[in-house]
């Protein structure tokens, strides 16, 4: 659905001869499949707003080439935004209007009909639960009423993609929530998603797939369990009172147990495989030679464990 | 016909915005109500050698070029409004749709002339009980050059603003072109009175031109040469105007 090869963009910064040229997006080369929800996940800085913006028609490429839904975006863009819905990261809607009076003109600007657009506006109304307040300016609606607005908008014209620059940036926990089920939902209606977040969170649990981008370029790309499962595999910590090197010895025999290392008193890090497997045999084992276990505690990786391995940095520092 | 339709379109959501806030309208005639109630009471004894005997020749002679005055300021300002919208993103919007670029740009100017019009009509309206009298037509084409001052105006406001792209640097830049443009108009006191080699410079003002024919109407002499030369004076301006930001505004936002 979506398709870059080589996709560069930079910008210049500041004035004549102290003009640097900054290279905020460097070669990018990804492929986002039909009815994926595709996460752009890095820091701020790292490109993800310049590629939305560049795929989206609105920021012309310095090179590379790409074709979203089927139109060649260097030239087809009159194709690409008939078939793209875009919502950035700040919204764009009027205070001193209703939310009815936004969706209606929206449609208007794709060449909707005054009809048509009426009831498309009344139909993303009631799919975005928004009906109680239709008719009340925009500048009195909550953070989460006001984003549910903007993608309302950004669907009207149901697109085959939609961008969503950081859908839930700023929003209070609940309000997230509920948007990760919108967004699910256009998945479900075959739209593809093409979302850029910094929240890890959101990537690991709404995301199909993501990329992970830094500088520029991408580090790593699949989905999430495969970039997590590629790093380490799952680590289980097991604490005994006693017998800790006969624990470890045992253990390290456990076909489910890929290394066992002894580390201070009693304290042992076993890699496993499958770490809601391996537990219940890991207990087993130790209950069969006799040791008695203290503790046991399963630690998968997380997206910013990949990160780290791939940067050399933590997400949530950067 | 998509760029006209889309147009209407923009058109219709701005002057809707207008009606939601009808102050900023009110508001931006409180200065040339104030000028005309304080200020011009004082033109009937300054502008004597003119021919100015009464208040309504008094009337006749400054309201007019009050309202170039308004039309030009005024429309010089509206970039600022078109920052903030970039800023707010409700232009960015509109882009990624496949709306008219010029749409985007001639709708708002639209506004803005109804917005000057609006203002214009106050402005006729409170002056009459102080001893202005128009007939209606020549009033009609009045208003008429100033919407074309006004598409002239707003037009270029919006092209310095896509070119600056700041609005401090864009309140300075438009600060000094504003000034000589309206001193060189003889929008407050007619160039009739000045020097010579001020009104040869003037003479290269378009809107000097205008001036004169807006007061050629309020002095009842639409058949005057100076209004149709002044109407299409304008007319010309305005479309070079608007060609020119048109063009900006969809090579900078595509």
């Amino acid at each position: 659905m979506i398709e870059t090869r080589g996709l560069r963009k930079s910008f210049r910064t500041g004035r004549r001869r102290k003009a640097t040229t900054v290279e905020a997006v460097a070669g990018l080369d990804l492929t986002v499949g039909e009815g994926e929800i595709f996460g752009f996940l890095g820091p701020n800085g790292a490109g993800k707003t310049t590629t939305l913006r560049m795929l989206a028609t609105l920021l012309p490429p310095d090179g590379g080439e790409a074709v979203v839904a089927g139109a060649d975006l260097r030239t087809a863009q009159a194709a690409v935004r008939r078939s793209i819905g875009y919502v950035a990261q700040g919204g764009g809607t009027w205070d001193d209007v209703t939310a009815r009076e936004e969706l209606v003109l929206q449609a208007r600007m794709y060449g909707i009909g005054r009809a048509e657009a009426h009831s498309r506006a009344e139909a993303a109304l009631d799919a975005f639960d928004l009906t109680a307040y239709a008719d009340r300016h925009c500048r009195t609606y909550s953070g989460g009423q006001r984003r549910r607005v903007d993608i309302a908008l950004g669907v009207i014209h149901r697109p085959k993609v939609l961008f969503l620059d950081e859908p839930t940036s700023g929003l209070d926990p609940q309000s997230r929530a509920h948007m990760w089920d919108e967004i699910r939902r256009l998945r479900t209606g075959g739209m593809t998603v093409f979302l850029t977040t910094h929240y890890l969170d959101e990537a690991d649990a709404l995301c199909d797939r993501i990329a992970i981008i830094d500088g520029g370029g991408i580090v790593a790309d699949g989905t999430p369990a495969e970039l997590k499962r590629g790093i380490d595999g799952e680590v289980v910590t097991v604490e005994v009172a006693e017998h800790a090197a006969k624990a470890a010895e045992v253990l390290a025999q456990q076909d489910c147990v890929r290394s066992a290392e002894l580390r201070d008193e009693g304290d042992l890090r076993l890699s496993v495989d499958a770490g809601e497997t391996a537990m219940p045999r890991i207990m087993r084992a130790l209950a069969d030679v006799g040791v008695e276990l203290t503790t046991i505690e399963l630690h998968r990786p997380t997206l910013d464990d990949v990160f780290l391995a791939r940067t050399g940095r933590s997400l949530r520092e950067s | 016909m998509k760029t006209l339709r889309d147009t209407w379109l923009v058109f219709r959501r701005h002057v809707l915005l207008l009606t939601r806030s009808p102050l900023s309208i009110l508001l931006g005639v409180a200065q040339p109500v104030v000028y005309m109630a304080l200020f011009a009471p004082l033109l009937k004894p300054a502008l004597s050698s003119m021919g100015a005997d009464s208040m309504t020749d008094a009337y006749r002679i400054y309201v007019p070029g009050m309202l170039v005055a308004l039309a030009l300021g005024g429309g010089l300002y509206v970039g600022f409004g078109l920052l903030g919208e970039l800023a707010s993103g409700v232009i960015e919007r509109a882009r990624v749709t496949p709306v008219s670029r010029a749409a985007l740009l001639l709708g708002r100017a639209l506004r803005d002339v109804v917005v000057l019009v609006v203002q214009a009509v106050i402005i006729v309206v409170l002056a009459m009980p102080l001893g202005l009298f128009v007939h209606v037509t020549d009033l009609l084409l009045a208003y008429a050059l100033l919407a074309l001052i006004t598409l002239s105006s707003s037009a270029i406001s919006y092209g310095i603003a896509l070119k600056v792209s700041d609005p401090n640097a864009l309140g300075q830049v438009v600060n000094n072109i504003a000034q000589p443009l309206m001193l060189l108009s003889g929008t407050l006191l007619p160039l009739a009175l000045a020097p010579l080699w001020l009104r040869r410079i003037s003479d290269w003002n378009p809107f000097s031109r205008a001036v004169v024919g807006m007061r050629a109407l309020f002095a009842g002499h639409a058949g005057d040469a100076s209004v149709w030369q002044s109407l299409a004076l304008m007319a010309g301006v305005a479309l070079l105007a608007l060609a020119w930001s048109a063009r900006l505004f969809a090579r900078s936002v595509r």
